[in-house]
């Protein structure tokens, strides 16, 4: 059940570390492109934590569509709706420390029921070709929500257009 | 010497911490598209557990993977016509400040 082998142990210290530390900086930085370059630093450190899980065609999907699309679109919706400094375009709101009581008490709890349950796990290895079984289960047992997942692709796509399109119909 | 082995506790304690920032960003962010990314961090977290679960608990069906990739799925479009609506709003408010979010309020 535990993975041994110490470069196994290495990256995955490595790239949790690599995670935390750009998931805090995307909170912190006061400039919202600054974010999202670090939250694209935060994507590909997760895509190698999904290699060391054995799961290498989810890690391409995440580089892919996170890395890739969504920071991306990210980008672009800032460049469309900012204006001024951009220095000032990402700050804290009133209730700072609220939220960070509020995020204390999940962390502990959370941490505390992870660290003190009992896993019951196996020691059989995830199978080799992970992107055969994935691909013939997607299309065979998980049909239904593989095509409602192309369904609601194709609403969110339609749906984003029509928000987008809505006042430049009016005027 | 600290016991050098990587298991499900780790990933999970990991996950908690990541699920921790994002929902300190969600809760104390002035800007729209900053809340928006934080929730795709927390997003993301969840998807380290998802995988972590294959891995460990059930290593043969793939439950875990093909789960992630729906919520891989869905996270895109939700970013998608998340950024739509504050693109609409901020051409009626000309702002992206949640403060100024209120007219639900009487």
């Amino acid at each position: 059940m535990m993975e041994n082998s110490i470069w196994m142990v290495a990256a995955f210290y490595l790239l949790a570390a690599v995670i935390v530390v750009s998931a805090l900086l995307v909170v912190v930085l006061k400039n919202i492109v600054h974010s999202v370059l670090w939250l694209a630093v935060c994507f590909i450190a997760l895509a190698g934590l999904f290699l060391t899980l054995d799961a290498d065609f989810l890690a391409a999907v995440q580089v892919l569509v996170y890395a890739g699309a969504v920071c991306i679109m990210v980008v672009f919706g800032i460049m469309l709706i900012q204006r001024g400094d951009m220095g000032k375009t990402n700050l804290f709101n009133s209730q700072t420390w609220a939220a960070g009581g509020v995020v204390a008490l999940v962390l502990v709890v959370s941490g505390y029921l992870s660290a003190a349950t009992h896993w019951v796990g196996t020691a059989v290895p995830v199978p080799g070709k992970t992107v055969e079984h994935i691909g013939t289960l997607l299309l065979s047992k998980y049909v239904i929500p593989f095509e409602v997942a192309a369904l609601l692709l194709l609403v969110a796509l339609v749906g984003a257009i029509v928000l987008a399109k809505e006042v430049k119909a009016r005027c | 010497m600290l016991t050098l082995s990587v298991g499900l506790t780790q990933y999970m304690v990991l996950s908690a911490v990541l699920f921790g920032i994002g929902l300190f960003g969600v809760l104390s962010k002035k800007n729209a598209i900053a809340v928006l990314i934080c929730i795709e961090l927390m997003l993301n977290a969840v998807n380290i557990n998802l995988v972590a679960f294959n891995k460990f608990v059930t290593p043969t069906l793939f439950i875990g993977q093909i789960f992630a990739i729906f919520v891989i799925t869905v996270a895109a479009a939700e970013v998608g016509v998340g950024l739509a609506i504050i693109i609409a709003i901020y051409r009626n408010k000309l702002s992206v400040n949640l403060d100024d979010f209120d007219w639900l309020k009487w």
